[in-house]
């Protein structure tokens, strides 16, 4: 895409940034919000549609989840099995995957924006409690969003009767205790019940049985800031945006090394990783050239510079390039990176987050930082990658993208992400290293164990 | 099982959810490694293969559990389906085709084990488990061999204990969660869980309050690794050392089956058997854990008489003599009026029928009780319309007019608990105070120590559709509105200090509902087998009342008494006048189990001639003229009668040491003694001969008991198509999962191995109807008169607890450390009002005696009424109870 002032190089397209980009010093209160960006006037014009025909305009604008997995969210909504109440609503404000810091910028600087799309979300899908479940760590974001809505409850965007439409709703802000496994969505629902962040079996997925085993629509921060675009500028408006299945915009956080590390929101399929880290964030750091960057989160696997040129396309970096967009987080790391480093403490992180409940990942993890740890720090052996693969394949598989899984939810299989990708990507300079290691090893005169 | 959900533990939560279930038909057909099965609909994929021969190895899948699906251990392929699927968690749809074998799945397992062990210490040497290991033997069998894993492993301090019975080693616990759903799903003791996350998630018990529960040993039953281990077992045995019989409890009426186990010829290990119809696999810790009494030091193994007012040890022939002089003195003295004998609850079905023949056919005396004033008349107990266990599972409703079943009859407590939990069935909880199952009711009812008849009144008219004013009323109609199914009446003797007319008023009140049953709750192991053969004033063997059999037992026998005998109370009474010179004890100590202690001792102290059966120097026997010594639970084969009327097989696991008599030869002995041979050389032809003329147990003769797989309920009539023959379905058997029952002789009907074929019931059971018809009861008693209550009093309440003094406690170390001194338990209102604290002592008075207890607030206790346990040890409730007055009203005073 190219700049409309014509000075070229890429640009943002703004929806869900616009206005916290527009007013820094006062987006998140009610009064800016109204004043300055119309907030809560859809929530008339959502009222006034059948509850059925909002989630048919987000099944239309092809609106996927924002929040990892790229799920339908209209499709998604209209799996909630009919008239069984109550059901409830659940915005997932964990954001727990590294490097991942869009929902953060949402709640605390267009909390608002939130609101109003849980009060559109809440009456497609007809219930009157809706929770928002933020992540421990987030104390100016859970302040700000408490406070806005406290205001929403006072000038009577949330409560009973919401501007006498007879409709409804609760919102609890629920604050997290702080651990990666309660953004997976069924460990979230465990943590909202007050039991330790661990996920579930699926069947029964949470539309169907999800907290308090009643029906639950799980969703992204970002995905029901979304909402109230497409209730008030049509779903075909946002579906000209991109291509595909990957229509509007979605917000990148973009880190590591480069110049201009933040987030960005741009149109999906037409932009490139490119546009993205050379245009928006300004390139690798000076002096430097770009060696790896992870697309989507820590979970997924990562890309080269051969392929800077790839679409923003959720499909086709999930099919061709067997990565994920994931949850929208670009790191970006030059040629002073160590990826066996880098690849141990992806793995030391998942190790960590591992919340136990099953075999594979609660011990596979373990092993994974273990073994990636002797071979970041010259203790490795030559097979040891192929030892990763080996086992790594009990967890994943296949090993190959999109990952099957022997687990019960997805942190399993991201696992192995590091070393699917130091396998498809530095192999042979790994294995060389370990060799040299070994022969640097069996010239002492003590070998270490 | 054909419904549309499947209940599942979506491990960490609480709430109900459930596996949805394709609808489609009935049964449906599933190809599983390409032979194809017809399975019902929703059943666990896992299971379905289990019971068409296919074993899918698993850690956290247990029968008896809601599955979990954490191991990951129970993969396979199902075609149609991306990737690989859990069996345990999988319910079968039709048309599924399914692969456990192929190469993907091979992998995964062999990879899961590898997870599995490389964590693992691997100290099988020196593991309780090690030789019976899950995860040995699925190593073996799917595992890699060899460790890729060159790492240190996970360190935790080994093993802690998290209970006085139960040590934990966290570092081989594979993580399976089934010690913690045991204890949440099936106990409701929720005192295990999971704490730490990832790789060091260990099983935890919160903070000063270690793992009490009644039912801890079951977690280690089922624990896949040696992770838990009983502190009483622990290197006492390896597991191809033991020898197995199978047998029932001893502990209560339950008589729960379990699988017991030698080596050296010591009783080492109790393992619940997964009985459908009485326990499901699980025991109680007393139960389990309760072996060690019958080696203990204390037991006696040689008879002995009084010379010269010492007691000394004797041969048997001269203590038999002795024995059987001293009766036919106080036949010539006193006339067979003045021998009496007490007890035979504890014993089994062939003792208590001999006793009885001895004493109403031989001596002609119906002086004769197996109840010590604690129990319920026989009239209702023989007479009311039986409820089994498994009719709880589909009640209209349950209701409770019982002691405390979680302390007094724990597996019973499982199942009513499961009925009201799992099943919706709907519970009544009548009671004076709060007790184990109180969380569980759908409705509370509560009233005055005394006076349960006007709550009573109000359910039956509840479960009659009339709610009455009351909230419970309408509760009861609500939840029961439109339910089918028995109305089961749990019956027993709610609290020994008040007088069992009350209790007896109030179920009276409850005959009239339709398809009302009543499950007897007295706790006594063998006290129903007693009181069916006749051990009871009025009645004899079979449940037929004195006159009703009199013609027929006096052919059988050649005599039977005159008239209705005494009582219990009415016994004692009659001793301590001098009217009854001699009591016989078979194996109960009046001292310990009359609630009316002073009585007791009246009794013993008149009485000239008091001949113990016992196998403890207790405080009865200490006072004996002469001591007689039988063999005990697993010692002996023989049958008990549970609380159910089901006849169940007691197996013999060790030889006795010392010189003892097997039980039922002491009265055979000494009828031979006084004229009467019975004739009778085994304990086969016992049985055979209960079964020939106890009219209630015709045609339960020993070749049917040895066939019968749960045993066999009285009258057989009326259950005959509830026995079951041949191997139940097949299992594989090792103890960690349910233990399947095996009859002792596998009938001719079991060339077929597959579960449908043996668990139909025999067509062929010949169910004689009984030669006399059994009793009814069928006169209400009119209400008993209860006196108001007193402002100035409190009204005692008192029950047993599970660990009380009875020589199963107190000569089982391990037991012996669980019991409590008893206490005065009060309301904090009555406690403020008294100006009493916690741990004072205060004296506690009544119109019959006077103790010093220990206070302690007690929120179980309403206010205006006493809690004080039945059976502690040393002075207590049984010093203040008056066996003939209605309540028992108490003082409380201040010692300095
Ligand atoms: C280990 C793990 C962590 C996750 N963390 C998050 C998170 O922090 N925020 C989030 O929105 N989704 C997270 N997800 C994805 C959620 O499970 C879920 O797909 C998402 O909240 C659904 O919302 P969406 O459809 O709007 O994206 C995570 C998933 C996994 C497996
Ligand atoms: S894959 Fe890992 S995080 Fe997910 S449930 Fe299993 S142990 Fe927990
Ligand atoms: S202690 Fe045993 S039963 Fe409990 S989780 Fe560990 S392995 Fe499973
Ligand atoms: S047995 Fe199925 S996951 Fe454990």
């Amino acid at each position: 895409m190219t700049d409309a002032s014509g000075k070229g190089g890429p640009t943002e397209t703004l929806m869900v940034t616009k206005f916290l980009r527009a007013r820094p010093q006062d987006s998140w209160t009610i009064d800016a919000a109204r004043r300055h960006n119309n907030a809560y006037q859809t929530l008339d014009k959502a009222f006034a549609m059948e509850p059925d025909a909002v989630v048919q305009a987000v099944s239309d604008s092809v609106l996927r989840g924002k929040g990892g997995a790229g799920f339908g969210t209209g499709q998604k909504w209209s799996f909630l099995p009919k008239d069984v109440f109550p059901r409830y609503l659940c915005v997932n404000a964990d954001e727990g995957e590294p490097c991942t810091f869009k929902d953060h910028m949402l709640l605390e600087r267009d909390p608002h924006q939130l609101i109003e799309g849980i009060v559109v979300a809440a009456f497609a899908i007809r219930t009157d409690l809706a929770f928002v479940y933020v992540r421990g760590e987030f104390a100016l974001a859970a302040d700000r969003l408490g406070q806005a809505i406290r205001d929403a409850y006072d000038a009577g965007f949330l409560g009973k009767n919401i501007l006498g439409s007879g409709f409804d709703l609760d919102l609890v802000l629920h604050r997290g205790a702080g651990c990666y496994i309660a953004g997976d969505e069924t460990g979230l629902l465990s943590s909202l019940e007050g039991e330790r962040a661990m996920p579930r079996i699926k069947p029964p997925f949470p539309a169907a049985q999800g907290v308090y085993a009643a029906p639950t629509i799980v969703n992204n921060v970002e995905t029901i800031s979304t909402v109230p675009h497409i209730i008030r500028r049509g779903a075909k408006w946002y579906n000209a945006m991109g291509e595909n299945r990957s229509t509007g915009t979605r917000i990148f956080s973009v880190s590591g090394h480069v110049e201009r590390p933040g987030n960005y929101e741009v149109e999906l399929a037409k932009t490139s990783f490119r546009d993205l880290i050379e245009g928006l964030a300004g390139g690798v750091r000076d002096g430097h050239t770009l060696k790896f960057f992870i697309p989507g989160g820590a979970s997924s696997p990562w890309l080269m510079p051969q392929h800077l040129d790839a679409p923003l396309d959720m499909d086709y970096v999930q099919g061709e390039l067997k990565s994920m967009l994931g949850s929208g987080a670009v790191m970006v790391f030059d040629d002073t990176t160590d990826p066996l480093q880098v690849a141990w403490r992806l793995g030391k992180f998942f190790e960590h987050e591992s919340c136990g409940k099953c075999t594979p990942c609660r011990e596979g993890s373990g092993w994974i930082a273990k073994v990636l740890y002797r071979m970041a720090n010259g203790q490795g052996r030559s097979d040891d990658l192929d030892l990763l693969l080996s086992f790594g394949n009990n967890i994943v598989p296949g090993l190959n993208a999109p990952f099957a899984q022997t687990t019960i939810c997805a942190l399993g299989p991201s696992t192995m992400s590091p070393v699917v990708s130091l396998n498809r990507w530095f192999r042979d300079e790994i294995i060389e290293r370990m060799r040299a290691d070994e022969t640097r090893r069996a010239g002492l005169a003590v070998t270490p164990a | 099982m054909t419904t549309n959900a499947v209940p599942m533990s979506q491990w960490p939560s609480e709430h109900r959810y459930t596996i949805p279930v394709a609808p489609g038909p009935e049964t449906v057909t599933v190809t599983i490694d390409g032979r194809a099965a017809q399975i019902p609909r929703g059943e666990l994929l896992i299971k379905a293969a289990q019971d068409h021969g296919t074993y899918i190895p698993r850690f956290c899948w247990h029968e008896r559990l809601k599955p979990v699906g954490m191991c990951r251990m129970c993969l396979v392929e199902i075609e149609g389906m991306r990737g690989l699927q859990i069996s345990c968690a999988t319910p079968v749809a039709d048309g599924m085709v399914v692969h456990t074998t192929s190469d993907a799945v091979t992998t995964a397992q062999d990879g899961i084990l590898e997870f599995l062990l490389i964590n693992h210490p691997l100290d099988c040497p020196v593991c309780d488990r090690g030789g019976e290991c899950p995860l040995q033997d699925q190593t073996l069998a799917f595992g890699p061999g060899e460790s890729r894993f060159v790492e240190e492993k996970r360190h935790f301090e080994k093993p802690v204990p998290i209970s006085d019975l139960v040590m934990l080693d966290r570092e081989r616990c594979i993580q399976c969660g089934r010690c913690t759903r045991f204890a949440d799903e099936v106990a409701g003791d929720p005192l295990i869980d999971f704490g730490g996350r990832g790789g060091s998630t260990e099983v935890i018990t919160y903070l000063d309050e270690p793992f009490h529960s009644s039912f801890s040993g079951n977690t280690v039953q089922i624990c896949p690794v040696g992770a838990l281990t009983a502190r009483p077992y622990r290197f006492r045995a390896r597991p191809w050392d033991l020898a197995s019989t199978e047998t029932s409890c001893g502990a209560c009426a339950v008589a729960c089956r379990g699988s017991l186990e030698s080596t050296s010829n010591r009783l080492v290990r109790l393992l619940g058997v997964d009985s459908e119809p009485v326990n499901q696999g699980w025991l109680c810790d007393k139960g389990r854990y309760g072996l060690d009494w019958v080696h203990s030091d204390a037991r006696l193994r040689q008879p002995m008489v009084r010379r010269a007012g010492e007691l000394v040890e004797s041969s048997w022939p001269d203590a038999l003599d002795a024995a059987a002089a001293a009766i036919r003195n106080t036949l010539d003295t006193h006339g067979p009026n003045g021998i009496a004998v007490l007890g035979g609850s504890r014993g089994v079905n062939e003792d208590a029928y001999l006793w009885a023949r001895l004493a109403k056919g031989v001596l002609g005396t119906d002086h004769v009780d197996a109840q010590l004033g604690d129990g319920l008349p026989a009239d209702v107990v023989l007479g009311m319309p039986r409820a089994t266990i498994p009719d709880l599972d589909r009640a209209k409703a349950i209701v409770l007019l019982a002691p405390d079943l979680k302390e007094e009859l724990p597996v019973l407590y499982l199942r009513v608990r499961r009925a009201a939990h799992d099943l919706g069935v709907p519970l009544v909880d009548v009671a004076v105070r709060d007790h184990g199952l109180t969380p569980y009711a759908t409705a509370v009812l509560r009233h005055a120590p005394g006076d349960p008849g006007a709550a009573a009144g109000v359910v039956a008219d509840a479960l009659v559709g009339r709610p009455g004013r009351t909230k419970v009323g309408k509760a009861i109609v609500d939840a029961t509105d439109g339910r089918d199914g028995p109305v089961v009446v749990i019956l027993g003797r709610t609290s020994v200090a008040e007088h069992p007319d009350a209790i007896v008023h109030a179920a009276s009140r409850l005959t009239g509902l339709p398809q009302v049953r009543f499950l007897s709750a007295l706790a006594n192991p063998n006290v129903h087998g007693a009181l069916d053969l006749g051990l009871t004033p009025g009645f004899l063997p079979g449940r037929v009342s004195l006159d009703a059999g009199r013609d027929h037992f006096t052919k059988a026998w050649g005599a039977v008494p005159d008239a209705v005998g005494r009582d219990a109370a009415g016994i004692l009474r009659a001793a301590a006048t001098g009217e009854i010179a001699a009591l016989v004890l078979v194996g109960c100590d009046p001292l310990a189990e009359c609630p009316d202690r002073n009585l007791a001792r009246a009794a013993l102290e008149q009485a000239d001639t008091v001949i113990a059966v016992s196998a403890f120097m207790d405080t009865a026997a200490f006072g004996a003229t002469v001591v007689l010594p039988p063999t005990v639970w697993g010692e002996q084969s023989a049958t008990t009668t549970n609380l159910e009327g089901r006849v169940v097989r007691l197996g013999r696991r060790v030889t006795p040491d010392g010189s003892t008599l097997e039980s039922w030869r002491i009265p055979a002995e000494l009828a031979a003694r006084l004229g009467s041979d019975f004739d009778l050389e085994t304990v086969d032809e016992v049985q055979d001969e209960i079964a020939r003329v106890a009219p209630a147990f015709a045609g339960v003769d020993a070749s049917l008991l040895r066939r019968a797989r749960d045993g066999v309920v009285l009258p057989l009539a009326d259950h005959a198509d509830e026995v079951t023959f041949g191997r139940a379905g097949a299992g594989p058997g090792p103890s960690w999962e349910p233990i399947l029952p095996v009859p002792e002789v596998v009938g001719d009907d079991d060339r077929s191995p597959s579960t449908s074929a043996s668990d139909s019931p025999s067509a062929a059971v010949p169910a004689p109807t009984p030669p006399v018809p059994l009793h009814r009861w069928d006169a209400p008693p009119d209400a008993p008169s209860v006196p108001p209550l007193d402002a100035y009093a409190l009204r005692l309440v008192a029950g047993h607890a599970l660990y009380g003094a009875d020589a199963i406690v107190a000569a089982t170390p391990a037991l012996a450390s669980l019991t409590h001194e008893p206490t005065l338990g009060l309301n904090a209102r009555d406690r403020d009002r008294l100006g009493v604290h916690d741990g004072d002592r205060v004296r506690i008075t009544t119109a019959r005696g006077s103790v010093d207890l220990a206070v302690r607030t007690d929120a179980q206790t309403p206010p205006g009424t006493a809690w004080i346990v039945a059976n502690a040890a040393g002075p207590g409730a049984p010093d203040l109870i008056d066996l003939t007055s209605p309540v028992t009203e108490l003082r409380v005073e201040t010692i300095s």
